[in-house]
């Protein structure tokens, strides 16, 4: 007993040592060595200023550009300090209304086409960076019409941005709301004088 | 549903079968400290460590005293974990100045890590700094896999040795675990994982001005050494995200390929230990046999989550929810684009059957039949596949009761690979399986008629709260650390209640399994007879299925009932709460 306690407290000593401090900053040495972008979370500078990350969704409400999905991450949505989803069951009263209240809203931006299912329900993470591609296509006229572009060019648009499944067969087919916006915005900037 | 999702859980299955002979054998290998690759390495690392801590590798330890090592060392990391914990606003690496952890929250978290769980009554993210997160729990995700893998090696050998009174060393099994096939494969895991864009660093958290801009839109981003506590956060069925969401953060679980290495280190390690029990007790087949039981049972629970979750809602109307080619559809609520249904059905199913609670969609968000399934998977004892070496000594505590079964039906003294099984293994058998309804039901029943401690932190109505507080008990005691994430669980009556269980489901099940294993290692063996039942066939498989399922729904159906499948009818019939 006495002997398998000393044991005990000198091998957790050592290998919260190993395991805990010596393994984890190995391993950010040698992921900043290797892939130094991916390993600071892709993030997206405009002027050396950090705008945001590639791969976690930011709020955008103006019409001009693609929306991500709904966001039950923090008080605001979208708070990557706060990440999860809305835990709504199936028969929650206040998921059937939120749900039927974001479906009214977007019928009106695109009278007669069926609301896609992920652009009214909130994401696991809060932080979804993708949209389905029913998603962004549903957008695109608002776009448009915001952005004083043709639907043709919007889709296309939407066709380049659009990632199919990883090596064609894992995961689904998506659409990174951040890359979409970014090109948006250069697209814009060139076409105009 | 499409042939889609249909083709990448056939690919998923077709992964963890292929991997789990070559790992399986190693694994032996590796207990049966047979010369193995990385010696040359390894062999003297391992005496230096065995040499500072006082530990005898030739040594060998009968059950009591393996019982005991493992407690005092679970006890001493959970007490460090505890003390990182509180103390950690003194510490380094916390560069967002958290203060510290509350100590009832400190203490569910302590315990919760220890014993494999993993459940999470907290944010991570705001809550701890990087110094706990690396020091304070990816410790427990390596220490309390590798005490799960000694625990069903020690086990292995109770049931293959012939009169013997030692079972093993434990300090030298939970360090061969760790030094020959953790460690050396989150190294190389959590590369490809950062590759992907798993992110892993120790950057302050960044403050980014939104891209559309406005006064008050920025964005804080929550950074940290996310890849190499990831890594080990699947391989040892651990499960605790180093974000809130867990693997549905895009900086945990990036890409779809990411998504299937998750998965498949989840399995892996449980499926290779069918082989590993095969081979140490040269029985082959008898492994290829359980393996068979684990693999139809996962395939049932799979077909109906992806079933259930692929279906559209009733209740929603003017959406589309139809599966397409630009929209996988289903019930996309909790779940993310990348994963679609399909991932996200399998990866439920997966993480429950193993008891490792990673999630990459919230639970609490599925369909009732759909929520039905991880809830299942746990209430029947994470035996498919199973948690890391947790999942092998349930299923063998299956075996028992089911040989036991096929020996009264034939009446004669029930025989498992050579070793007869008597009154007190079966009572040792019982004992393990009657705690863990005990616990969960008790819990739950407790909390469940006690509106300011129990009901006060729902956060759904109807019978979808019944499974909230169901889930949470049961996830508990199995060690899972899922949970239908609603549910306020960061109060002294839940952090309190969920740590017993969770102690109650690791330990006080771990030591009647390890008598057992004595009590087996003692006997003579006696070659099988004409009488004796053989655990190598389709028909045991098929028994063993039988078993599992039976005690299962005998033990929790009535609760169920009320739960998800009530929900379900009522949804059907329309009704909203």
């Amino acid at each position: 007993m006495r002997k398998n306690l000393i044991t005990s407290l000198i091998y957790t000593l050592v290998t919260a040592l190993v395991l805990g401090i010596v393994y984890p900053l190995a391993m950010t040495a040698l992921a900043q060595a290797l892939f130094r972008d991916k390993a600071n979370g892709q993030l997206v500078l405009r002027n050396g200023v950090v705008r945001g990350s590639r791969i976690l969704a930011q709020n955008f409400t103006g019409a001009g550009y693609f929306h991500p999905r709904p966001s039950a991450a923090g008080t605001g949505g979208y708070d990557a300090t706060s990440s999860g989803g809305s835990n709504y069951g199936p028969t929650n009263s206040k998921y059937i209304d939120r749900v039927q209240a974001g479906a009214a809203a977007l019928e009106k931006e695109n009278p007669g086409s069926p609301v896609p299912i992920d652009l009214v329900t909130a994401s696991g993470s809060g932080l979804d960076p993708d949209i389905t591609p029913a998603g962004a296509e549903f957008q695109a006229p608002r776009v448009a019409r915001a952005r004083g572009l043709s639907e043709e060019q919007i889709r296309q648009l939407i066709a380049r941005h659009t990632e199919s499944r990883q090596f064609d067969v894992l995961g689904e087919p998506r659409v990174n709301v951040m890359d979409l916006n970014l090109a948006l915005d250069e697209l814009t900037a060139s076409g105009k004088p | 549903m499409n042939w889609q999702g249909w083709l990448q859980i056939a690919l998923f299955l077709a992964a963890v079968i292929a991997i789990a002979k070559p790992l399986g054998l190693y694994m032996a290998r590796v207990f049966e400290r047979r010369p193995a690759f990385g010696d040359a390495l390894l062999d003297p690392m391992e005496r230096l460590l065995y040499r500072v801590s006082g530990i005898k590798q030739d040594e060998e330890m009968a059950w009591t005293e393996y019982s005991i090592a493992m407690l005092l060392f679970s006890a001493v990391t959970m007490v460090l974990t505890y003390v990182i914990e509180r103390a950690q606003a003194y510490l380094p690496w916390n560069p967002q100045h958290l203060p510290g952890v509350a100590p009832d929250l400190a203490l569910n978290t302590a315990i919760s890590f220890t014993s494999n769980t993993n459940w999470q009554a907290y944010t991570p993210e705001s809550t701890m700094s990087y110094l706990t997160q690396m020091a304070g729990l990816a410790t427990h995700n390596f220490w309390s896999a590798a005490v799960g893998m000694a625990l069903a090696v020690a086990l292995i050998r109770g049931i293959a040795r012939k009169e013997s009174r030692t079972i093993g060393n434990f300090w030298v099994d939970i360090t061969r675990a760790t030094t020959r096939i953790l460690l050396p494969a989150c190294i190389v895991y959590g590369l490809i994982l950062v590759s992907q864009g798993v992110i892993q660093n120790l950057r302050p958290y960044d403050v980014a001005p939104t891209l559309e801009g406005g006064p008050a839109a920025r964005q804080v981003i929550a950074q940290g050494p996310v890849a190499s506590q990831e890594a080990i956060k699947m391989l040892g069925t651990n499960g605790g995200g180093f974000f809130n969401a867990n693997s549905a953060h895009p900086f945990e679980n990036p890409t779809p390929f990411t998504n299937f290495l998750q998965m498949l280190s989840i399995f892996a390690i449980p499926a290779a230990f069918t082989v590993t029990l095969g081979r140490m007790t040269k029985s082959p087949r008898h492994g290829w046999a359980v393996l068979a039981a684990m693999t139809a049972l996962f395939l049932a629970g799979v077909t109906v989550a992806y079933w259930a979750e692929a279906a559209p809602n009733p209740l929603l109307h003017g959406v589309d929810q139809r599966v397409g080619a630009a929209q996988a559809g289903g019930n996309m609520e909790g779940k993310e684009v990348r994963f679609g249904i399909a991932n996200s059905a399998l990866f439920a199913t997966v993480t429950t059957d193993a008891s490792c609670g990673a999630v990459n969609s919230m639970h609490d968000s599925f369909m009732p039949l759909g929520g039905l399934v991880p809830m299942a998977n746990i209430l029947l004892g994470e035996i498919v596949f199973g948690g890391v070496g947790a999942g092998l000594y349930g299923m063998i505590m299956m075996v028992v009761i089911t040989v036991f079964i096929a020996g009264l039906m034939v009446g004669r003294t029930p025989e498992y690979l050579g070793k007869k099984i008597e009154a007190y293994d079966v009572k040792m058998a019982m004992l393990y399986m009657l705690i863990f309804p005990l616990s969960i039901l008790t819990l739950s029943a407790a909390a469940a008629v006690s509106p300011a401690y129990g009901l006060s932190s729902l956060n759904n109505a109807g019978p979808h709260g019944l499974s909230e507080i169901l889930y949470a008990f049961a996830s508990a005691t199995g060690n899972n650390g899922s949970a239908f994430a609603g549910l306020n669980a960061n109060t002294h009556f839940y952090n309190f209640t969920i740590a017993a269980a969770m102690m109650i489901g690791r330990f006080f099940m771990i030591v009647p399994m390890l008598a057992m294993a004595g009590n087996l290692a003692a006997k003579k063996s006696v070659p099988p007879s004409s009488g004796t039942f053989p655990v190598t066939t389709p028909l045991f498989a098929t028994l063993l299925i039988g078993v599992i399922l039976i005690v299962g729904a005998l033990t929790f159906f009535p609760v169920l009932t009320l739960g998800p499948v009530l929900e379900q009818l009522l949804l059907h019939a329309g009704k909203a709460f």
